[in-house]
């Protein structure tokens, strides 16, 4: 990942969201999805308020909104099951432009698509404005547990060096005419797959042999874990107070 | 091809499922990670995060699955058996949150029970059905590879278990149990056959090639790996037939409740509010058990069911730990 932007979700800008420290917008997401998911469906004012400030930090991180947009389209599989919702849902009947539907069924599908559509939008934001590996030094900051960030390190260093591996062995089967219809034909992929396991295991084993001779004792040593800038902690503070502020008082009132 | 187990959303379930998952799964994951500690030693960094690679790779394969569709391995069982059920669920976890954190795949509320359905219940569950099955089948390369693609089908429908069980305690929708239920493990052990086959047949690549990195293998004798091999097309036809039967006896079950448009039809202004603070209502979210006319029934199964799977992922724990601590530490 040495090349930089390399993924997919990143957009590089120059903008204050980018600029923030990465503990400080984990922080920050997850406070603003946990508000989101406890928000009663009901307080159909504060999803509103939510879709609001999520559009303006959009604006601010100077994120096209069709990206978004089209980053949204991860959900559509739960968005199809909760537009089915209505019609297999139980309970009190209504009726929508001549057809039966349930009223609790309703509410279950806005519940879903609100809640999905905005939790997924910050997860959006926060992957476009923050690098990979400036999400694993939030997270060793926010003291998740060392070996679990090792793993995860390594396992992002060698992310595209093993999919361009499986690249390479797909490249050289369709230069062989390779082209399946039927899963009775899946072998060389299942054989490919089985090939790539002992790739990796062997480039895993290696890995380690240069890293012993380089004094691995076992332990990685951990990047030095900077103090938090202050400032930032303001901003985060308040989206968090906003968000949370807004789940209690729909809380409240529903 | 889509599985609608794998990376929910934000606000799929409830929010008490998604902390109670959260906890399940934290220390779950805690115990996976001191044991892939004992078993790798100081390989642990560099041997599972290559492997996590390669299995959030494994995720790209797209196989072919009839007429030009494809589908895609999901991979938890097949890491369980490759890498032994700890190390398998360590990775399929990073995977899990990485997805979730890097490529905003699956909502971050929802990681509780995403770990759960997609690492934890496939890798430990997956792994002890392996472990059963293949006291059923004879000590060869043919038996392991047969054992695994049963264990990697059963994995995936285990998750979409996994998943109904804890709509039946947080569902966000009123939708009842059996709907759920049905239509997810009918769907998914169709999907599972694709899941089966092709970790079978890549258990058998290794096998094949370097047999001594099977975890689930280990006490076979590398000498009579060479020859027994197992033809694709009696795997895909047995494989078959094992899904149809399970599916047919699933969607039995399903049909014999009335369907979900003539039950919103059957159901019109039957709502009793009377009934709604008995202590069923207490446990469970008064939806997934509302409005249906065999509530036992369907929480019977719901019971059994859900204690099968936990047992099933309980013992793969077990296993997981025993075998952790009784394996001499040269041959690692």
């Amino acid at each position: 990942m040495g090349a930089g932007h390399s993924h997919a979700l990143y957009v590089h800008e120059h903008s204050v969201v980018h600029r923030m420290a990465p503990q400080a917008k984990l922080v920050a997401a997850l406070g603003m999805v946990v508000s989101i998911a406890i928000t009663p469906r009901e307080a159909v004012w504060a999803f509103g308020f939510y879709a609001a400030v999520i559009a303006g930090l959009t604006g601010v991180s100077r994120i096209r909104p069709g990206f978004l947009a089209v980053r949204l389209l991860a959900v559509a599989p739960f968005v199809l099951f909760a537009l089915f919702i209505p019609f297999i849902a139980t309970g009190e009947t209504t009726e929508v432009l001549g057809i039966t539907v349930s009223v609790d069924g309703l509410w279950g599908t806005w519940n879903i698509l609100a809640k999905a559509l905005l939790g997924a939008s910050v997860s959006i934001l926060l992957t476009a404005t923050t690098e990979i590996p400036d999400i694993i030094r939030g997270l060793s900051i926010l003291r998740v547990p060392a070996l679990f960030i090792s793993i995860t390190t390594f396992m992002i260093r060698y992310l595209e060096l093993i999919a361009d591996e499986l690249g390479r062995m797909r490249v050289a089967m369709t230069a062989r005419g390779y082209d399946p219809r039927w899963i009775s034909q899946a072998r060389p992929i299942a054989s490919s797959a089985g090939a790539l396991f002992v790739r990796s295991y062997e480039r895993g084993e290696r890995v380690h042999a240069a890293m012993l001779a380089r004094g691995f004792t076992g332990e990685m040593p951990m990047p030095s874990t900077e103090a938090i800038d202050r400032s930032q902690c303001a901003g985060v503070l308040m989206l968090v107070v906003l968000f949370a502020g807004t789940a209690i008082v729909a809380l409240v009132a529903t | 091809m889509t599985v609608i187990a794998m990376h929910a959303p934000d606000g799929f379930l409830e929010a008490g499922t998604a902390v109670v998952t959260g906890l399940i799964s934290l220390v779950v994951i805690g115990v996976a990670l001191r044991q892939s500690r004992e078993q790798l030693k100081d390989k642990a960094i560099p041997l599972a995060g290559i492997t996590a690679a390669f299995i959030f790779a494994a995720q790209m394969f797209n196989f072919p699955v009839a007429a030009g569709t494809t589908g895609h391995l999901l991979g938890g069982a097949l890491a369980a058996i490759l890498l032994g059920p700890s190390v398998g669920a360590i990775i399929v976890t990073i995977v899990v949150v990485v997805q979730a954190l890097a490529f905003a795949d699956g909502g971050l509320t929802a990681l509780g029970y995403n770990i759960l359905n997609m690492a934890i219940v496939p890798a430990y569950g997956g792994y002890a059905v392996f472990r059963l099955i293949r006291r059923m089948f004879p000590s060869t390369a043919g038996g392991v590879v047969g054992a695994t693609g049963i264990a990697a089908w059963a994995s995936v429908v285990m998750a979409a278990v996994a998943f109904s069980i804890q709509w039946l305690f947080g569902a966000s929708a009123p939708v009842a149990f059996d709907t759920v239920f049905g239509a997810m493990v009918g769907v998914h052990a169709l999907i599972g056959i694709g899941e089966g086959i092709i970790s079978a047949l890549a258990v058998g690549a290794v096998l094949a090639s370097r047999s001594d990195l099977v975890y689930g293998a280990q006490d076979l004798d590398t000498a009579q790996l060479a020859e027994s091999k197992v033809g694709t097309r009696t795997f895909v036809i047995g494989g078959m037939l094992v899904a149809l039967v399970f599916a047919a006896v699933v969607s039995q079950f399903a049909v014999g409740n009335p369907d979900g448009l003539e039950k919103v039809a059957e159901d019109r202004g039957f709502i009793d509010s009377a009934e709604e603070h008995s202590l069923g209502d207490f446990i469970f979210a008064d939806y997934a058990t509302d409005g249906i006319s065999n509530e036992a029934l369907s929480l019977g199964v719901a019971g059994i069911v859900g204690t099968v799977v936990t047992l099933l992922v309980a013992y793969g724990l077990f296993m997981g730990v025993r075998e952790t601590r009784t394996r001499d530490p040269a041959s690692v």
